[in-house]
């Protein structure tokens, strides 16, 4: 019995040294030394400023102002709305406004909820009066599911590809560029499947948005 | 459903297969004490940690001296963990392992995660990255998930050891096979696991959350910490409890289809190495091979039910007016809770694997799966982890249900039941009917206590409306009970005002009972498994005769598939009829 105890103490001291410092440290500095930019996160800097994370998906909305020109928030958050000049992420539920990646949250929309229900109906909505005066043919049949769905993470930084040629009538009109130049730059950033077979093609929202802007010459 | 989602499914089975193969051929060797790869490099690091545990590594133990080292280790690593999570914010705490200054949970909540990750369970009544600093992360939390995954492991191999031993009461020693399971099997595996993610995105830092401001004009705050080498000894020790709250959905965690599939084969390799092990120990690979016929049978027919589903679209989807089939440039689908870069073929194979093992992580909402979706995870749970299982849980279960379809057959055919040369007795088959109890009683009865108490309905989450309320109850205790770790993740209860971060979630009730059903379905097993190596161990061999019913042909896979699901999941249809069932069958919304 003591010998047992006195194995133990010394064996979770001995191993919370290996396993909880070395090896972190270890794994960490190799990833500094050998894969800098994925360790830390896949920064993307525009003019020298931090703009977002390439993998974290991120909101194209703008802060909607009040009559005194000040941003206006209901209950604690920020109203904004989308910028109709950029390619949209897919909706997020994150609580304290969208896309907060400080905070990751699963919406927990179950599958036979009344409540499901109404916010896919009023994501349809909202992504019809967005997209439909660029694009007249536009039905709920040819939304996507991901326009509609939130993600897992709710910070999914991809788009499907479909849903992007469908915007990029609106990002067309709205920039003044010829259709076929926006669709060739979905193509580019279009992903191909991982590996060739696994998981689903999709379009990175924050590389897409920022090539836009490289091609108006420029942030606006 | 798309081409490219099944040749995924049918290529990770493959692959899964090879390195199981040559995996469990390397334990073996490591088990019995031979010389392997890593020997010249490792012998000397094990000499010392022998050394300064004190431990003579030779001696045997019989299986009360085994059950009691290990009682004790859990026991020692239990309170360890609880006094570091509890003084997450105290003086000596660098401010750059903890840069947001998050205070600790509150006693209930942190019982819960300490019981949690000492049983493998890593049910998660906290979100990673609003509660944990990146010290507790580490030295405490990333411990354990080496610990209980070794832990479980060892139990496996004891329990091998009893069904092969030759007339001995020797099991093994507890200290030597912990040892060898984290120097040999854990770390190569776990090093290599942690770079490859690494090298994929996974990131690996101690930067202070960033601030990022969009081209929108908005600010974006986002988390960082050491998440790679948490991720790889996650999902190899099927431990399942993520860093950030959505755990292997966020793009942080499990960034490209690829590092999805790499991830997938972290959690199988070891549960599935563990039955070719087996063959091998015995000395008869096809007892290895119909155990993995076994379960790769009821595995595959999870996939493929949960792909089905997920493929066809939710109820509340059609309502709205979506339409869900595959048009070109979208995979459509269930995608509510899904990412868009796993799909929907690589969210139902990833969230089957985690629940079928005791891993629980998961890569997109369980809660949110469809209604037959959904019961995939919720029969994979009512089988009680043995379709592969936990690491090393996984083995020494499915090993007393084969223990029980023996003595079913030999009643069947009128003869002794003889399982590998050994005489099974009253004292075996009892001890093993126990374990194979425990877990479904824990499960059944925190659930009625749960949904019949105003203390165990406040857990409920608001959405969680009429059968999602009752699935997201029963799933919680299933979860814990089978120290599985996934939740329907409405079911938390609220955030803890004063608790000094913003993560804490739970309610006394429920941070309570699941702590104690982890434990007492975690140990009880534990021991009564020990109990029947131990009964098995003294046993004589005789040869085996005409008579004697083999268990390495296909007859004994119909066999054994046939009690699993007897004894198993019957167990849960009428609870599981209530929650999922209603809603797969139905098409309602509440």
């Amino acid at each position: 019995m003591r010998r047992d105890i006195v194995t133990s103490v010394i064996g979770i001291v001995v191993l919370t040294v290996l396993l909880g410092l070395v090896y972190p440290l270890f794994i960490t500095g190799v990833g500094q030394v050998a894969f800098p930019g994925n360790a830390n996160g896949q920064k993307v800097y525009v003019g020298g400023k931090l703009v977002g994370s390439k993998i974290i998906g991120q909101s194209f909305s703008v802060p909607v102002l009040d009559r005194n020109g000040k941003p206006k928030e209901a209950e604690g958050e920020l109203v904004t709305e989308p910028d109709p000049r950029y390619f949209q992420s897919r909706p997020s539920a994150t609580e304290g406004g969208s896309y907060n990646a400080a905070a990751s949250t699963f919406s927990n929309r179950g599958p036979n909820d009344r409540a499901t229900e109404e916010a896919d109906a009023e994501n349809i909505k909202a992504y019809l009066e967005l997209n439909k005066p660029y694009d007249p043919a536009l039905t709920v049949a040819h939304i996507p599911v991901d326009a509609v769905n939130t993600s897992g993470s709710n910070l999914d930084p991809e788009i499907s590809s479909a849903n992007a040629r469908i915007q990029a009538h609106r990002i067309a009109a709205k920039r003044k560029l010829s259709l076929s130049v926006v669709d060739g730059l979905v193509s580019n950033y279009t992903d191909a499947r991982g590996l060739g077979f696994s998981g689903e093609p999709g379009v990175n929202v924050l590389e897409l948005n920022l090539a836009l802007d490289r091609l108006a010459g420029g942030v606006r | 459903m798309t081409f490219s989602g099944w040749l995924t499914i049918v290529l990770f089975v493959v692959i899964l297969t090879a390195l199981a193969i040559a995996l469990g051929r390397y334990m073996a060797k490591v088990y019995t004490g031979e010389r392997v790869w890593f020997t010249p490099i490792l012998a000397g690091p094990e000499r010392f940690l022998y050394k300064v545990l004190r431990v003579e590594p030779e001696r045997g133990q019989d299986w009360k001296a085994y059950a009691k080292s290990l009682i004790i280790f859990s026991l020692a690593g239990w309170l360890v963990l609880y006094l570091i999570l509890r003084t997450q914010n105290a003086f000596y705490v660098p401010h750059g392992l903890n840069p947001l200054g998050y205070h600790s949970a509150p006693w209930n909540v942190t019982f819960n995660t300490v019981s949690s990750f000492v049983t493998n369970t890593n049910w998660q009544y906290y979100s990673g990255e609003t509660t944990m600093s990146y010290l507790s992360q580490m030295i405490g939390l990333t411990v354990q998930n080496w610990l209980s995954a070794g832990v479980g492991i060892v139990v496996a191999v004891a329990l091998v050891r009893g069904i092969i031993g030759r007339s001995g009461k020797s099991l093994g020693n507890f200290w030597q096979d912990l040892v060898r399971t984290i120097l040999y099997v854990l770390a190569p595996i776990s090093v290599l696991g942690a770079i490859v993610l690494v090298s994929q995105g996974v990131i690996a830092n101690f930067s202070n959350y960033l601030t990022a401001h969009t081209v929108t004009g908005l600010t974006q705050t986002i988390a960082m910490g050491p998440v790679a080498s948490q991720e790889a000894i996650k999902m190899l020790g099927t431990n399942g409890g993520g860093f950030f709250n959505v755990n292997s959905a966020h793009p942080f965690e499990n960034p490209t289809a690829f590092t999805n599939f790499f991830e997938m084969l972290l959690v199988l390799i070891i549960p599935a190495a563990l039955v070719f092990m087996y063959g091998r120990m015995t000395g008869n690979r096809r007892q290895g091979y119909a155990i993995y016929a076994t379960v790769m049978v009821m595995f595959l027919g999870a996939v493929a039910v949960a792909y089905i589903a997920e493929a066809h679209g939710s109820p509340a989807q059609h309502a709205a007016g979506l339409h869900t089939q595959v048009i070109s440039g979208s995979g459509g689908g269930n995608l509510e809770g899904k990412e868009q870069r796993f799909g929907i073929a690589g969210s139902a194979l990833f969230d089957t694997i985690t629940t079928v093992t005791s891993c629980g992580a998961v890569n997109s909402a369980i809660e949110s799966f469809t209604g037959i979706g959904g019961a995939i995870p919720f029969s994979n749970l009512s089988a009680s982890e043995v379709i592969f299982g936990g690491v090393g849980t996984g083995l020494y279960s499915i090993l007393l249900y084969v223990l029980l379809a023996v003595f079913i057959g030999g009643l069947m055919v009128g003869r002794t039941p003889e399982w590998l040369g050994k005489k099974l007795e009253a004292r075996e088959i009892k001890l093993a009917g126990l374990g194979i109890l425990v877990t479904p009683l824990a499960a059944l009865f925190a659930t009625a206590l749960a949904t019949a108490s105003h203390a165990g309905r406040a857990s409920i989450s608001e959405l969680g409306k009429g059968p999602q309320g009752f699935s997201e109850t029963l799933y919680a205790y299933l979860s814990q009970s089978n120290n599985n770790g996934s939740a329907f993740a409405g079911y938390t209860g609220f955030i803890q005002p004063s608790a000094g971060n913003v993560g804490s979630h739970g309610v006394t009730f429920a941070d309570l009972l699941g702590g104690l059903v982890m434990l007492f379905a975690r140990f009880g097993p534990i021991l009564l498994t020990l109990a029947v190596a131990g009964a098995l161990a003294g046993k004589r061999v005789t040869p085996a005769g005409l008579g004697t019913m083999r268990t390495d042909n296909g007859t004994f896979v119909v066999l054994l598939i046939g009690v699993i699901i007897l004894v198993g999941a019957l167990t849960f249809f009428p609870a599981l009829l209530l929650g999922p069932i209603v809603q797969g069958l139905t098409g309602h919304l509440y």
